[in-house]
């Protein structure tokens, strides 16, 4: 019963390790940078379930409601998400500029060519 | 495109759990920005990746076991909805009951973003705005040949019915952006959601049109001091209130009555904060077309 409450946590849990298992396993970098963004969803998920109380409602306040979600993670997330996309451009654009200095996005072959480069 | 979706459907997810202002950020964010830079990257990297992969199941093991060991450490955790959890304890009661006497404003997420925690805001705008400079560095300034090639061929010069739709569409949305940006206090929307969506609406029709003539209608060197001036106009209202004796980002000092200041610095800082998002996202999208159309010029 009390397991059962938390399927939140286990929906984030499984969506972190989604992300987590791409960041690691694939060598390419832009699938790198999506498995990090995949990521990122899932702690925004784990803070606005967190805000979410039962019965309530989004917290713009009426006359008509009484129970409001806690609006503070809220806040958290919506900046994050904007930050989010910045820094992923930010990211991509790092990409971008590898692949026009070593002509390739993958991890294992820039490792070579620095090797061969020492 | 299936980033497209992926965020789509995290949007109506948080929609659930009543974050609605989330949600529209993630669906205009998700839909309008981050699956244009995802395809643009790979056009400029190629679109195969090296089918070796390395550590597979090493990384499958390592997953598991931490995936194993975060949902055995969630069975602390309160359950979901509940309304006694320690995150509904803090500040959080406080925000609900006193920011409409405080501030005036329905929307809470609103108050506590723009008013209560304005510090952290004016944080994370810096933040976009030194991504957007980092992209600009990483990426534009190298692009020095750029002027030859910004006449090329509309890319979607032959869809009729696209270019159509879209010519009747981008008005509307470009109002849309605005209605968000100054009912923010009311409903959900703010500085952030607004600045995205007014992006979204330039890229669409740069998308459509080529990046040149849209180029011809926003002009460089103005939307990079602008997304300057949007910081410069958030940081400058909390000097004032410096000025005035109080603390920084403390609106109360900007009109005779403390809630109508509230409204004020409310009202100028989301300005500020869409002024730099809009900016920075339309700097970053036109540096990576840009550097597309670049690639496309040395191939020919």
């Amino acid at each position: 019963m009390n397991i059962l409450e938390q399927y939140n946590y286990w929906v984030v849990v499984c969506l972190m390790m989604i992300g987590f298992f791409i960041v690691i396993s694939h060598g390419n970098l832009v699938k790198k940078l999506m498995g990090l963004s995949v990521f990122q969803t899932s702690v925004f998920i784990l803070y606005t379930s967190m805000g979410k109380v039962s019965g309530g409602t989004a917290p713009i306040l009426d006359q008509a409601y009484s129970v409001f979600s806690n609006p503070l993670p809220h806040v958290l997330i919506l900046t994050a998400i904007v930050v989010g996309i910045a820094t992923t451009a930010l990211g991509l654009a790092l990409v971008v500029r590898i692949n026009e200095e070593y002509g390739t996005i993958e991890e294992s072959e820039i490792q070579q060519k620095d090797d061969r480069e020492c | 495109m299936l980033t497209g979706i992926y965020s789509l459907l995290s949007a109506s997810f948080f929609v659930v759990m009543d974050a609605v202002d989330v949600a529209f950020t993630e669906a205009s964010v998700g839909a309008g920005i981050s699956t244009i830079l995802m395809l643009s990257t790979l056009t400029l990297t190629g679109r195969y990746e090296n089918p070796a992969r390395h550590n597979t199941t090493l990384g499958l093991v390592v997953v598991v076991i931490t995936g194993a060991l975060l949902i055995f450490g969630t069975s602390d955790m309160p359950s979901f909805g509940d309304l006694l959890a320690p995150v509904q304890q803090h500040v959080g009661p406080y925000y609900l009951n006193q920011s409409y006497e405080d501030i005036g404003v329905p929307n809470v997420v609103t108050s506590v973003l723009a008013s209560y925690r304005g510090f952290d805001t004016f944080g994370e705008t810096v933040v976009i705005f030194t991504a957007g400079i980092g992209v600009l560095g990483l990426l534009g300034f190298t692009a020095n040949g750029n002027a030859q090639y910004e006449n090329t061929v509309a890319p979607m010069y032959q869809h009729k019915i696209l270019r159509i739709v879209s010519k009747v569409l981008i008005p509307p949305i470009l109002l849309f952006a605005l209605y968000v940006q100054f009912h923010g206090d009311y409903g959900p929307g703010g500085g952030f959601q607004a600045g995205v969506i007014f992006a979204a609406a330039i890229i669409l029709y740069a998308m459509l049109f080529g990046v040149g003539s849209a180029k011809k209608v926003i002009n460089q060197p103005l939307i990079q001091i602008l997304s300057a001036l949007g910081v410069l106009l958030y940081g400058s209202v909390g000097v004032v209130s410096l000025l005035n004796g109080k603390n920084f980002l403390d609106y109360s000092v900007l009109a005779s009555d403390s809630v109508a200041g509230q409204h004020y610095g409310i009202l100028l800082i989301e300005l500020g904060v869409g002024i730099t998002v809009t900016c920075v996202m339309i700097i970053i999208f036109f540096t990576f077309a840009g550097r597309i159309d670049k690639k496309h010029g040395v191939a020919q």
